[in-house]
């Protein structure tokens, strides 16, 4: 009875359809998130994440239809993120079928919309997301808005503590200087953050060798998001879970069926 | 028919979603006469007990409840939606700071866990009773778990009990009403399973 890690694929959408190097050898259609996200539960994902990378609102509501399809189809936990600013643009995705939502940019802007969405929903429906990296800050860290580009000028542990007094439920940390590298996550930035929060914590950024995710958790990460490494299929859910488990590390077993 | 209790709380979409792979016909629901004489009724709940409980009263769910147990109905709460048959929660609130009755099926409160990162979320696993009906088959398998809160106490028949910090209830069978401190409309296969066994039940 260990709470097992979590492995998430990360799939990012715009205008209905998934973007960001998609390889796979196995879809009729590489590009469809619907199917994606159910190859991904069959492979035995723990979770999916949902990134809304639409520009128009044309393409935000598109996203809002593949979070229905998605949840009437796929049986894990679902968890949208990008572009959500308010109360209601979380009760919208609720109702859609996501279990949990990621705010970013509108937090750093608005504090309060922390704790307005866990008062209305609860801490569990809310993943604070912090695109942070090396800078020279207090901690060594720093976070970064509008998808990397643009220093928010605040110390990211600094943040993240606040962010969980608010009410956050989980952190999910994306190391900008190891994103899409395939270099390893940040060690040292999970380390940090580990050691100052106290909610879950899910590390993003660099996944690359199997190594890398056992590493990871080592340094204190609950949940493992990876992108690349499985759309572009160097490594399958199955072959991560069953070398973390031949490592010693508790993984849920994947659905047979 | 299953019934979904709507209240306010959550997602009920994939839990219509999840009952309906059965061959069940599922309908979401805030009507008394329809909550009540459904053959099965199923009490979800997401947030924190208290806005959970308070969305419940403002639709008689708790009478409903009530009518269903005396009625041998059977009915399975779901997350919060367990923690609200409990006598009391003591999740705290902005305002409030005691603690907030719930429906009072079993006795106890459902308190904070006690673990070095809460919530508890993820997929863990449950040591359930051998004769339980909502684990025929899946005994050894994953659910996921998202909660901060939970009871402690042996309640009712079957007990299943999970482990993070603390042992505590992670489902439990009494009769006509079940409840899984889990998501099984979110576990997967194994949910599936666990529903099915449910609505096999009925």
């Amino acid at each position: 009875m260990t709470l097992s890690v979590r492995i998430i694929p990360c799939l990012d959408v715009t205008d209905g359809r998934v973007v960001k190097g998609i390889n796979f050898v196995d879809l009729a259609d590489a590009g469809d998130p619907i199917e994606m996200a159910a190859l991904y539960d069959r492979e035995g994902a723990d979770e999916l994440t949902f990134l809304d990378i639409s520009a128009s609102s044309s393409g935000r509501e598109t996203t809002l239809d593949i979070v229905r399809k998605c949840a009437e189809e796929v049986f894990i936990p679902l968890t949208v993120g990008g572009g959500i600013r308010s109360v209601a643009d979380v009760d919208q995705l609720l109702r859609a079928g996501a279990d949990k939502v990621s705010i970013s940019t509108a937090a750093v802007q608005r504090p309060d919309l922390i704790a307005e969405i866990a008062d209305r929903f609860g801490s569990q429906v809310l993943v604070l997301s912090i695109d942070a990296r090396r800078a020279n800050t207090e901690s060594g860290f720093e976070v970064t808005t509008h998808g990397g580009r643009e220093s928010a000028n605040i110390d990211a542990l600094d943040w993240a503590q606040r962010a969980c007094a608010l009410g956050v439920g989980e952190i999910l940390l994306n190391s900008m200087d190891t994103d899409g590298t395939r270099s390893g996550y940040d060690i040292g930035m999970i380390r940090a953050f580990r050691s100052v929060t106290k909610v879950p914590l899910v590390a993003s950024g660099g996944a690359g060798t199997l190594g890398d995710f056992a590493a990871a958790l080592d340094a204190g990460a609950d949940a493992l998001l990876a992108a690349s490494v499985f759309h572009f299929g160097i490594h399958r859910i199955g072959d991560v879970k069953g070398y973390l488990k031949g490592a010693g590390y508790s993984v849920r077993e994947s659905d047979l069926s | 028919m299953i019934a979904i209790l709507d209240y306010g709380s959550g997602n009920l979409r994939s839990a219509q979603r999840a009952f309906a792979t059965t061959g069940e016909e599922v309908v979401v629901t805030s009507d008394r006469k329809v909550a009540v004489e459904a053959r099965g009724l199923v009490v979800p709940g997401v947030g924190a007990f208290q806005s959970c409980m308070a969305g419940l009263v403002a639709i008689d769910g708790d009478s409903i409840i009530r009518e269903r147990l005396s009625l041998q109905r059977p009915t399975l709460g779901i997350c919060v939606g367990m923690q609200i048959l409990f006598e009391s929660g003591t999740e705290p609130s902005r305002e409030s700071a005691g603690p907030t009755p719930g429906v009072g099926i079993w006795s106890g409160s459902v308190s904070r866990m006690v673990a070095p990162i809460l919530p508890h979320m993820g997929w863990n696993t449950v040591i359930s009773n051998p004769r339980s009906t909502l684990f025929a088959g899946i005994a050894e398998r994953s659910f996921y778990f998202v909660h901060s809160f939970a009871a402690t106490r042996s309640v009712g028949k079957f007990q299943a009990w999970g482990e993070y910090g603390q042992k505590f209830l992670a489902a439990i069978e009494d009769g006509p009403i079940s409840a899984t401190q889990f998501h099984p409309e979110k576990s997967g296969t194994a949910g599936l399973r666990l529903i099915n066994n449910w609505v096999s039940s009925l």
